[in-house]
């Protein structure tokens, strides 16, 4: 970053839940320490006080689902130093890219009394497909303590680090009973990146993967094990469909699991 | 001359997701009002359409990020109610803990840095922290402890993962939510406090005859059942829903807009019309608070929506603190069930109002059809409404443009409308048509 002066950061929505840039919000013991080291130069749901770019850091929340986003995110990328996606939604497509496996125009019936007043695209994607990105933040939603580390990162001149291994270690490491093993349910932790904490085993249930694929994901290994316990195709492909449903390693893995079985994919 | 004069204002801020107003004026009076919402769809009900029901709580969380909890709430009662599903006492206090917890982040968050900055002309709540250092740190501690219980019972804040049709995946252990009590005792004192700073804030005057809506029940400040009861006498069943309101489908939004059924006019929901309808259901202590405050029986002003929200958050913080203490984990944390087709609709109050949702389901388990009406749809046309009153009295009494489209921002605020729920890029425009 320049010396000198606070970077300027800026906050952008797209099709998604606000949850992720609340997420800095949250970060309720760290929130007024964070702006003495960033300048929050444009953050909506936060100020009133909207500034012009150029930007240092654009976090950008939200997947492309309309022709106005794909234009307006081509202007925040040439405005914006450095661009960083955070959440499912703006990595990945998040839960609205299901629509990728369905009718868009049935869909958009199904929802909304008068269709041809909603323009929408078939497609739901993540902001990579669209614009170089420097940074990407996993997780539906983000992780605060994940997000507040890579601006004091930023703010510090110095490239974020942040754990890639699986949910899977972070059980063991929680000392949580692994529920595949104890009682045969299907959980994505082996093939999911950590970030999370590992909360839906302690709380007794298998991951659903929000954070995305762990780089590498053996899913293949994996899905053949919960067939092997007796969980149907019905059940393993909507598992792997959902906030995650278009990162390509899920996607892969939920296709070819369909069309094993004759399935549309 | 027939010129027309549009006036871009920056767009609207503090909000949760974007949108836009569209102001037309006609010599010099305001013809028309339009809170524009064009946030992307994301067609939740097309998509849950042919999922597990069991995957329900967790979808429908997703369409907010600051009220995920009001979603998986309504969400799981109809569809226990479908199922004919009864829960245990145990569940429906942890289920109204958690309810608790989303009430204080959310009504937290919106008080102190999303709408407190309003009355002393700040832009932001960090700015407003340079005047108000202390009611600022206190508000994010607030916050910080709603979010903390919904940790500790839901696994996390934003989109908490413990919920399942039919109770909990696990029960929080004793000490998991003993450890939070504290917290709470501090809470407690903490929101009646800030409850008398708001509460000093200077008002804009505004009356409007509101048809106040919001769940009522004998016993019990409404969180997640009860009947529907308006300050016009309705009292009718959740199943009656659809008798009494109606979604249309306008052209400026991506959103639907809901009214009453017959008469077709707007009415109001959120933690105004909760209080004005509930005010004998809230505790001595909060009953007492407001009266020391000099909150109206009835109050009609908009603006004063804020110590609404913050009587709520003493109330929560309260009722929090007594299941806390009266907590010892036992029986089942979920019910068991076969499914089964059925139909069945339920509605809770979500922060910000009424959140009723309806499903269809196979014998399979799976959904098919989904329908979810959000408060921020349910209170758009009488945003619109209250816009063109205020506007309207403004602007005979000479308001520059720049402060009607503030004094504009400022009235949406009041509502604490969730843009993201309802579907957004707020912003407010003038036409002018001489």
């Amino acid at each position: 970053m320049a010396r000198g002066r606070k970077p300027r950061l800026a906050v952008f929505k797209f099709a998604s839940c606000d949850g992720c840039q609340l997420s800095l919000l949250d970060a309720e013991d760290e929130l007024l320490a964070v702006c003495d080291l960033i300048e929050i130069a444009h953050f909506a749901e936060a100020s009133s006080d909207l500034q012009p770019g150029p930007y240092d850091v654009a976090l950008v929340e939200g997947s492309i689902t309309t022709e106005e986003d794909a234009q307006r995110i081509l202007k925040i990328r040439s405005n914006s130093r450095y661009l960083m996606t955070i959440g499912a939604c703006a990595t990945a497509g998040g839960i609205q890219a299901l629509r990728q496996w369905g009718q868009i125009e049935e869909w958009v019936s199904r929802v909304y009394p008068s269709p041809e007043f909603i323009h929408t695209l078939a497609t739901s994607t993540p902001i990579a497909a669209h614009v170089l990105v420097d940074f990407e933040l996993h997780g539906c939603p983000v992780n605060h303590h994940q997000l507040v580390d890579v601006l004091v990162a930023l703010a510090e001149g110095r490239r974020p680090r942040l754990p890639t291994h699986s949910v899977c270690l972070d059980c063991k490491r929680r000392g949580t009973v692994c529920h595949v093993v104890s009682r045969g349910i299907p959980c994505l932790g082996p093939v999911t990146q950590s970030g999370c904490g590992a909360i839906c085993p302690a709380f007794d249930r298998g991951c659903y993967g929000c954070f995305g694929p762990s780089q590498p994901a053996q899913t293949v290994p994996l899905l053949s094990r919960f067939q092997a316990l007796g969980h149907t195709t019905d059940r393993l492909v909507p598992l792997l469909r959902n906030f995650n449903a278009a990162a390509p390693a899920f996607q892969q893995a939920a296709d070819e699991l369909s069309e094993l079985h004759g399935e549309p994919s | 001359m027939s010129t027309t004069d549009v006036i871009e204002v920056p767009i609207l801020t503090r909000v949760e997701g974007e949108g836009g107003v569209t102001i037309r004026v006609r010599q010099n009076t305001i013809e028309n009002v339009q809170l524009r919402i064009y946030e992307p769809p994301r067609l939740f009900e097309a998509l849950l359409c042919g999922r597990a029901l069991e995957d329900t709580p967790d979808i429908t969380a997703r369409i907010c990020g600051i009220c995920p909890v009001a979603y998986q709430m309504s969400s799981v009662h109809a569809l226990e109610a479908a199922l004919g599903i009864q829960t245990t006492p145990q569940i429906r206090r942890l289920r109204r803990l958690l309810y608790c917890g989303e009430w204080i982040e959310s009504h937290a968050l919106h008080i102190h840095l999303l709408h407190a900055p309003d009355f002393f002309g700040a832009a932001s709540g960090i700015e407003l922290a340079q005047r108000f250092p202390q009611e600022i740190t206190r508000g994010l501690q607030l916050k910080k402890h709603g979010n903390r219980l919904l940790e500790a019972l839901g696994g996390r804040a934003i989109h908490p993962i413990n919920v399942a049709v039919g109770g909990f995946y696990r029960l929080p252990r004793r000490e998991e939510l003993a450890g939070l009590i504290p917290d709470f005792e501090w809470g407690l004192e903490a929101a009646i406090a800030a409850t008398r700073w708001v509460a000093s804030f200077p008002f804009p005057e505004l009356t409007q005859p509101y048809e106040f809506v919001s769940l009522s029940h004998p016993d019990e400040y409404p969180f997640n059942e009860g009947e529907i009861v308006s300050s016009q006498g309705l009292r009718v069943p959740v199943t009656e829903f659809d008798r009494h309101f109606v979604e249309v489908h306008v052209a400026h939004s991506t959103a639907l807009q809901a009214v009453r059924h017959e008469q077709r006019t707007p009415y109001f929901v959120g933690p105004l019309a909760r209080i004005n309808l509930n005010r004998g259901q809230l505790s001595q202590t909060v009953q007492r608070l407001a009266d020391e405050v000099g909150m109206e029986s009835e109050c009609r002003n908009p603006f004063r929506s804020i110590i609404a929200r913050a009587l709520e958050l003493v109330q929560v913080y309260e009722e929090a603190l007594d299941i806390l203490r009266g907590y010892h984990p036992s029986g089942p944390s979920r019910m068991p069930y076969q499914p089964a087709a059925g139909q069945a609709c339920a509605a809770t109050e979500a922060p910000r109002g009424l959140l009723f949702h309806d499903y269809q389901i196979d014998d399979a388990g799976k959904i098919r059809q989904a329908r979810i009406i959000p408060p921020t749809s349910q209170n758009q046309r009488q945003i619109e409404g209250d816009l063109t009153t205020y506007l309207s009295r403004n602007l005979q009494a000479k308001a520059s443009r720049e402060e009607l489209a503030s004094d504009c921002e400022r009235l949406v605020r009041t509502y604490d409308p969730c843009i993201s729920c309802s579907t957004h890029f707020l912003r407010v425009r003038w036409e002018e048509i001489p």
